[in-house]
């Protein structure tokens, strides 16, 4: 430890080491380096693992300018943590891949690997060279996902009959704050997976799919809406607002007078020149309207502003318009109506046009914030879930709950097996990773034992947040699974008297579970090979 | 080893921070109670005000007893306080009024459940409790509620009795009837369709508040240009929002390059001849008044002189918006096509003296439904927490036009709430019963604090209104001004249920949010250096 720095205890009793000087520590290598980035890996694990579950707890994240998020994700802890530790941001990165990939788990992956860490230092400790280590994980890797393979089971896909997709959505949504109106929101993202899948191609395409909160009112008012919503409103406070059969031109160029082709700049020389030009500016205004009702639009939705004068001559023209709608929404918009974005004016034709039944400006409580509703699109694909909630903070974690319900159930879209959670299938992996190594002669064996150790942390952290005692619990567990040869049987965090998570409904994806348990055994042997680290501002030290 | 996995490694940034466990719990509590308690003071009609001194140069003093104002003006860097400070904004922009109650309550459930945790129950339990428990304290609260809309005259006494409520903890506390029929029948006047844009309240130095008044038509506090008509009977209006000094050329790229001065004159002349086009045109709309947005320039001005036309300069953004929704005028900023413009309209025009000030007043106009409330009062302090105070009742009333349930203020419905959540308790087994009482408990804190804040006994009356309550007395709550308990439906102590639901559901989803929490875990804040990543 000599190396590292003197073990001491704050005043709440928590151990930390004092490193000699802060900024310029001494650099490790070899078992000692590999042994502190173990340490760096499992303080952002043992941060995370208290928010594992149906009973885990959130964290409240202060970011630089002090504002606060409260959120129970694994990756956006991670995210926004101010980690500066290249170990600690291989852990980001881990849990980072898992949103990208499965949305899902990406608490209990970080978990994973922590504990593998951890297995891996005891070993370590007994003289188990790390490249043995990585080898034992490997092979115990590929035993516990043939395990999953085994104990999934096929899921029946049927779009009318939505309850096992409900009850994915709320294990997915069980550990997340908004799970006070779980079932309602579980509803919500199925439905708006099945609005939008494409059952052929077994996928989503999640650009469908748009996501809108605004504060006030209750989290009960969040609703699917078949169309798009927009932050914004009509640019004349004199235009209608209700527009019905709207043919929508959506425009990506601005609406002012274009400008000159000619590379040099327009100089304004003399009184007739000033003149000619502004002439020609008010021709050009009116021509575009022109152009954009000529084609027989009755809404313009613009990416750009447009000045007093031209919205005047909007309203003037009966042509409702939308100015500053950003890219994304832009898009959307086309996507929904089955419009074009049309980047000129001369470009714009009938064709292009986009379709809505109705346009309406909603507006909300006692101030005047307003939004725009675009609903009976042409493509009747396009959803968007409105989250209404009493503080800014929850409708921002019910926006990143909805995203993980989004992705599991687009998961089973593509992959309809499945397998139990509430640690059952971890449980039964590790018995299988048991068995696999005492039929191994080698060394490697330990590490495999290691790592069917390492995945019985997963059940004993569920149990461990709901107040159980871990290891009599996990114990229990594993004792039955063998006798009832039953591999459904994990935690009971919610006290409903089973351990049978099938009968519970704790419904995971296997492709969520598989891709946890590769994706930390990649990122442990990745640390197991680091022994030293040389960060560019060092090397003059 | 194992002993050392808590954080024997450094992994965060230097000035970053983790507060675990206990120092997070401990950290969220004082920061949350810390904060209900700095506005608990101001609950109730007794409450007290703040006086805010605002930093920088001008060294504003706003004296208020609004809780979202205090909240806003109060700088918080706790994280859990912030939460609470965010509640009660969205409280004030959905609903209006609460803000001190929804904060109260959020926070006195945080103090419940920091004594539950130190008794070791799990949050996820309390949560659970606390769900239970807002969800028939909802229910009673929904069957309470009394709806009177289709009993004009009795509405009508119910809205009265709101604006009262909502008034009585404000400064205007002595004015509180003339106030609450001020608001009442500006509310009234917009005949169900609760569009506050209607109504304009200006504040006019001078005076005591009682000369505050409601006038039927419309008051725009600028002045009419020179040499111009003061007076105008049957008003053509044309509203407008366009630049009257010098139309620019906003083709992209181009710029005055001359060469000699004699050009720039000449420029400039083209460009004065360019305005006398463009008053010209703006007279083809037949008008006898021109309202603008900006600016007019001395040359505008005159030509509008010579021609008889009054017009009004620089009328800010929302005046322009009222003004054109009241006229029926539409905010114009082309004046090609006079045929398509639509003007607005009314009786007259003319300049009142309101104070010391002159003001320009618009009667007849084609929105009836309009109005100005003009406040009048001693110094700027108390006509900034008058508007506050009669824009809370305003928004109150608002609401209830449009959700007419009301239910007992006075400590009388968290009472009810409390009861139906106690009765819950004592049928719940298990250590969830014992998350519920504490909810009642906090509940019944805002009677408590009420009356704490008047001076009187407040143990010995909410056991009594405990007790009335348990009679099925359930109308019974604080008479504040006998420091007694009395029935609310004959003091008129009414208040909206919308209102009163805000505050139950947001100040529970608030604590809930904030129990889940078990770590803190705080950026390094940005150093106030220029940064070389923007955003
Ligand atoms: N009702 C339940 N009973 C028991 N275990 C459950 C239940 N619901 C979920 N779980 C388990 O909780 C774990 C998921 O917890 P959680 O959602 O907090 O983390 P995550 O999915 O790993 O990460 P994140 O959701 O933050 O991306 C899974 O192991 C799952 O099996
Ligand atoms: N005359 C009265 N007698 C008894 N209680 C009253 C009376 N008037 C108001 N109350 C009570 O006082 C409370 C309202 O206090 P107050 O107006 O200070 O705070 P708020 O409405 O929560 O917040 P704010 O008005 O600052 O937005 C309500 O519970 C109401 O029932
Ligand atoms: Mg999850
Ligand atoms: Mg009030």
């Amino acid at each position: 430890m000599s190396g590292v720095g003197t073990l001491a205890f704050d005043e709440f009793g928590r151990p930390f080491i004092i490193i000699k000087d802060q900024d310029r520590k001494k650099r490790l290598s070899g078992i000692e380096a590999l042994k502190s980035h173990i340490m760096a890996a499992k303080a952002v694990a043992s941060t995370l693992k208290t928010s594992l579950g149906p009973n885990g707890l959130d964290k409240m994240m202060v970011d630089k300018d002090g504002e606060v998020t409260v959120t129970n994700d694994g990756a956006t802890i991670l995210s926004m943590m101010d980690v500066d530790h290249q170990i600690a941001k291989l852990m980001v990165e881990l849990s980072k891949s898992q949103d990208d990939e499965i949305g899902d788990g990406t608490t209990g992956v970080v978990v994973l690997a922590g504990a593998l860490l951890e297995q891996a230092e005891q070993l370590l400790d007994r003289g188990i060279h790390p490249i043995r280590i990585s080898d034992g994980y490997d092979q115990a890797a590929c035993i516990a996902i043939e395990q999953l393979d085994k104990i999934a089971e096929t899921f029946p896909f049927d779009p009318n009959n939505t309850e096992p997709l409900i009850q994915t959505a709320m294990t997915t949504l069980g550990s997340k704050v908004i799970n006070r109106c779980h079932r309602q929101m579980a509803e919500i993202a199925v439905n708006a997976i099945l609005t939008v899948a494409d059952m052929e191609r077994k996928d989503v395409d999640f650009e469908l799919i748009k996501m809108e909160g605004k504060v006030g009112g209750k989290l009960e008012d969040t609703q699917l809406i078949k169309g798009v919503i927009v932050d914004k409103e009509f640019s004349h406070p004199q235009m209608p607002k209700v527009l019905k059969d709207v043919k929508i031109a959506i425009l990506t160029c601005p609406f002012e007078p274009p400008k000159p082709k000619t590379k040099h700049k327009l100089d304004v020389t003399s009184v007739e020149d000033y003149k000619a030009l502004q002439k020609y500016e008010k021709e050009k205004f009116e021509e575009m309207i022109q152009q954009v009702k000529g084609n027989g639009a009755n809404l313009a939705i613009c990416q750009w502003g447009f000045d007093d004068e031209a919205n005047h001559l909007l309203l003037q023209n009966e042509l409702p318009a939308v100015r500053w709608v950003g890219g994304p929404e832009i898009e959307l918009i086309a996507i929904a109506t089955g419009g074009r974005i049309v980047p000129r004016f001369c470009e714009l034709t009938p064709e292009k046009l986009g379709t809505a039944g109705v346009v309406k400006e909603i507006s909300f409580g006692t101030t005047k914030d307003h939004m725009l509703v675009i609903q009976e699109c042409k493509n009747t694909r396009a959803v968007t879930i409105f989250i209404r909630g009493g503080n800014k903070m929850i409708i921002e974690e019910a926006k990143r709950a909805l995203h993980d319900a989004l992705c599991v159930i687009r998961n089973l879209v593509r992959d309809n097996r499945v397998v139990y959670g509430g640690g059952a299938s971890e449980i039964a992996c590790a018995l299988a990773v048991n068995q696999a190594a005492d039929k191994c002669p080698s060394l490697e064996q330990y590490a495999m034992r290691a790592f069917a150790d390492a995945l019985e942390v997963i059940p004993m952290a569920l149990a461990e947040n709901s107040g159980l005692n871990p290891i009599q619990t996990m114990t229990e567990i594993r004792a039955k699974q063998v006798k009832e040869n039953n591999p459904f049987l994990g935690i009971d965090c919610l006290h409903h008297n089973t351990n049978d998570m099938k009968q519970q409904h704790v419904i995971e994806t296997l492709i969520g579970k598989k891709q946890q348990i590769l994706l930390a055994t990649q990122v442990v042997k990745m640390i197991l090979k680091i022994d030293d680290i040389r960060s560019p501002g060092e090397v003059e030290d | 080893m194992a002993s050392l996995s808590m954080a024997p490694v450094n992994i965060f940034k230097h000035g970053a921070d983790e507060e675990k466990a206990e120092t997070a719990r401990l950290s969220s509590f004082v920061g949350a109670i810390a904060i209900g308690d700095l506005v608990k003071s101001t609950l109730g009609p007794k409450g007290m005000d703040k006086i805010l001194l605002g930093g920088g140069k001008g060294g504003t003093v706003t004296v208020t007893n609004d809780g979202a104002t205090i909240l806003k003006a109060i700088g918080v860097d706790n994280p859990a306080a912030k939460v609470l400070v965010d509640m009660s904004k969205v409280q004030d922009d959905e609903v209006g009024d609460g803000t001190t109650s929804v904060t109260v309550l959020a926070a006195e459930l945080l103090r419940e459940a920091e004594l539950l945790i130190a008794q070791k129950i799990h949050p996820q339990t309390i949560i659970a409790g606390w769900r239970k428990a807002t969800q028939v304290a909802r229910e009673a609260l929904r069957e309470a509620a009394v709806d009177h809309s289709n009993d004009q005259a009795r509405f009508q006494e119910d809205l009265l009795n709101i604006s009262r409520t909502t008034l009585s903890s404000k400064l205007l506390t002595h004015h509180k009837d003339h106030f609450a029929r001020l608001a009442v029948d500006a509310v009234m006047r917009l005949k169900g369709s609760g569009n506050l844009e209607a109504i304009h309240v200006i504040k006019k130095l001078g005076g005591s508040l009682t000369d505050s008044y409601l006038d039927e038509g419309f008051l725009l506090d600028k002045k009419i240009g020179v040499n111009q008509p003061k007076r105008l009977e049957n008003a053509n209006i044309l509203i407008a929002n366009t630049g009257m000094d010098t139309d620019k050329i906003k083709i992209f790229g181009s710029r005055v390059r001359v060469d000699s001065t004699a050009k720039v004159a000449e420029i400039e002349l083209a460009e004065k001849e360019k305005m006398k086009e463009k008053v010209d045109r703006i007279l083809k709309h037949g008008i006898n008044c021109f309202i603008n947005r900006q600016l007019i320039y001395n040359y505008p001005e005159q030509l509008f002189a010579q021609a008889g036309v009054m017009a009004i300069e620089h009328a800010d953004f929302a005046g322009v918006e009222r003004l054109a929704l009241v006229t029926g005028g539409e905010i114009t900023s082309t004046f090609d096509h006079p045929e398509l413009v639509k003007l607005g309209h009314c009786k007259l025009i003319e300049e009142v003296m309101i104070g010391e000030d002159m003001l320009i007043h618009f009667s007849g106009v084609a929105m009836g439904e309009a109005c100005t409330i003009v406040l009048r009062g001693a110094t700027q302090q108390i006509l900034d927490e008058a508007e506050r105070s009669l824009h809370d009742a305003l928004c109150v009333l608002a609401q209830t036009v449009k959700e007419p349930r009301t239910v007992y203020g006075g400590g009388c419905s968290e009472m009810l709430m409390a009861k139906v959540v106690t009765d819950l308790a004592s049928r719940t087994p298990g250590k969830e019963a014992v998350a519920m009482e504490s909810f009642a408990k906090a509940l019944r804190m805002l009677p408590t604090i009420i009356a704490d804040n008047a001076g009187y006994d407040s143990a010995d009356l909410v056991s009594q209104l405990r007790a009335a309550h348990q009679e099925n007395k359930t109308m019974f709550g604080l008479n504040m001004a006998e420091g007694t308990i009395g029935d609310m439906a004959e003091l008129g102590i009414t208040e909206s249920f919308q209102v009163k639901r805000q505050v139950l559901l947001s100040a529970s989803e608030a604590a809930e949010m904030i129990i889940r929490v078990d770590n803190i875990i705080k950026a390094a804040p940005r150093k106030r250096v220029p940064d070389h990543h923007p955003c």
